[in-house]
């Protein structure tokens, strides 16, 4: 699996509260929902974001609660993949169960906002197509690629269970 | 080799002689707990292919988040919730009367020691506090948990705080978590199992442990663990109908880290927006105005939380312009409260009683806060944005702070308002 993109680069200790704060939670329509994605940090985020597009981000992506609905307002607007130096552990399997792409990579920090990207799930690498270089990611182990391949958790369960 | 008590559960639980941090396991789930996450996870279980759920009475659910219901869409929510419950037989349901989950689903007698649990909230982690490993979930992990009872978890290694020594006067299980929180960083754990231990742990109430269990997870825990003792053993018994057994740590456990903390360099502390890393002595923040104290949530809204705020005010009015909400975590806690004379105590304070929910503190349907708003809660988080506009401020302290705070008006320690 790879995806290629264009870098939203974002710094540390990215909460679930900035990434869908809790007072939209009730809104139970994914689509209204991810209006509201990333206001509190970014508020050209939702306007300017073009489906494809990956975030890059530091330490500790995604931390907080584990309202599954951050993982899925991301991937509603299209979000490529989220690569970052780590990642707190619920969004992280929220992500992967929701099939959205993620990789832990600690070189991410040099990639800035606009560089192109491509990640290669499989290979655990991040190649930075703007300045050339590449990165080493944390891999994934096989059951969990597949999972992301198969667009999610329900998607694999159903898969499995046939 | 021996095995800590995180390590022992997940092996018991996958069915291993044993376990070492890193490997992958699958492991069976003594308990799923659910809250209005139920509605999802129904959802996703029935699109797995689902259609009864494995084990109804190792599933306990219950109405906490928007409790009551404050929109049609969450009346709707919480509807779809109790046929889901109903048709599937799952036995272990509250609804919205009893309060939150991390409360209530200990205070019910569904949490034992050496159990793995499971539930869609981060502040499962709670449970440790009975020497359960308890870790926080999404809903589409919990459909698949539904499904056959069964999860993997990558057995994580376990930091272990060795506290000792006395705790200064005011100085609570809060200010204790607040000071780890601000000197070890918001990811010191993460991916990692954090067990509480020493004299100090040992001396605290077994509801000041769970509110060092529950923000384990602003650490990045996986899960937060208390070894049981007596005191534990002694508040499970009645609920549970019989003393259960126990899980310890082996002699030769192994752990990533083992610190020692003096009790007597902990002050009390208060975390600055927007993290609860950013925790400072309180003198460092005493004296900034406020416009909201909160004291409640799952970390800190027990009878001992109230009693201490209500000893705090001795009396006095909470400070004019200032809008004090109390919530306590359940019915019972409740009821209690409302037997010691403390709700009474509150409520001629000026202060506004609700019912037993998250409410306030995650924005939900009430107690939110207006830009530039500043707030002093007893809660676990203060991410910008969490309760309500995004350009207001929230300060996390115990319950003594929050209660002194809104007797003063502004950012005060229980000394500063004695004797006022």
């Amino acid at each position: 699996m790879k995806i290629r993109g264009f870098a939203w680069k974002y710094g540390d200790n990215i909460d679930t509260d900035l990434i869908i704060p809790g007072k939209y939670l009730d809104i139970g329509d994914v689509r209204e929902l991810a209006r509201h994605a990333m206001e509190g940090l970014d508020p050209d985020f939702v306007s300017k974001f073009r489906p494809g597009d990956v975030i890059v981000a530091g330490r500790n992506f995604g931390c907080g609660s584990s309202r599954e609905n951050a993982a899925d307002v991301l991937k509603e607007l299209g979000v490529g993949a989220v690569v970052a130096e780590s990642f707190a552990r619920i969004f992280f399997r929220n992500a992967i169960n929701i099939g959205l792409p993620v990789l832990e990579c600690e070189g991410c920090g040099k990639i800035e906002g606009g560089h192109e990207i491509e990640l290669d799930m499989r290979s655990a690498m991040v190649f930075n197509h703007t300045s050339g270089s590449v990165y080493r990611a944390g891999s994934l182990p096989d059951f969990i690629l597949d999972i992301v391949e198969a667009g999610g958790l329900v998607e694999y369960k159903k898969k499995s269970r046939r | 080799m021996g095995m800590t008590i995180s390590e022992k559960i997940l092996a018991r639980a996958a069915g291993l002689p044993s376990v070492r941090p890193g490997e992958i396991v699958e492991c069976a789930v003594d308990l799923a707990m659910t809250h209005e996450g139920t509605a999802a996870a129904a959802q996703k279980f029935f699109a797995m292919g689902g259609a009864r759920v494995w084990e109804p009475g190792r599933i306990a659910s219950l109405l906490d988040h928007w409790a009551p219901a404050h929109t049609e869409r969450i009346a709707g929510v919480h509807s779809l919730i109790r046929s889901f419950v109903a048709a599937q037989g799952i036995k272990n349901f509250y609804d919205i009367r009893e309060g939150i989950c991390h409360q209530v689903i200990p205070e019910k007698g569904h949490v034992r020691p050496g159990w793995l649990i499971v539930g869609t909230d981060s502040h499962t982690t709670t449970y440790g506090a009975f020497g359960a490993f308890a870790t926080g979930v999404g809903v589409t992990d919990m459909a698949a948990v539904f499904l056959d009872g069964r999860i993997w978890l990558k057995v994580p290694p376990t930091i272990r705080f060795v506290i000792e020594g006395d705790l200064g006067p005011h100085v609570t299980s809060k200010d204790v978590m607040l000071y780890l929180l601000g000197r070890f960083g918001t990811e010191y754990a993460t991916y990692k199992a954090v067990e509480f231990a020493g004299g100090t742990v040992r001396a605290m109430s077994v509801s000041s442990r769970m509110t060092l269990t529950n923000m384990a997870v602003e650490m990045g825990a996986k899960a937060g663990i208390v070894a049981p003792d007596d005191k534990t053993l002694d508040w499970l018994e009645p609920r549970l109908g019989f003393r259960p057994e126990v899980m310890n740590n082996d002699t030769d456990a192994v752990f990533e880290l083992e610190i020692v903390i003096n009790a007597g360099e902990i002050g009390i502390q208060v975390a600055c927006p927007h993290s609860p890393g950013n925790s400072v002595p309180l003198h460092q923040v005493a004296g900034r105005p406020i416009n909201q104290a909160f004291l409640g949530s799952c970390t800190n809204g027990r009878l001992e939380d109230l009693a201490a705020a209500v000893a705090v005010m001795g009396g006095r009015p909470v400070a004019p312009g200032v809008r004090m909400i109390v919530i306590p975590a359940s019915r019972e806690v409740y009821r209690e409260a409302m037997g010691m004379g403390y709700i009474q105590a509150l409520s001629e304070a000026g202060a506004v009683i609700c019912n037993p929910t998250c409410g306030a503190c995650i924005g939900a349907q009430m107690g939110l806060l207006a830009p530039g708003e500043v707030c002093i809660a007893s809660s676990n988080r203060n991410f910008k944005g969490r309760m309500g506009s995004q350009d207001a401020e929230v300060y996390l302290a115990s319950p003594a702070v929050v209660a002194a705070s809104a007797v003063a008006g502004l950012i005060a320690g229980p000394e500063e308002v004695a004797g006022k």
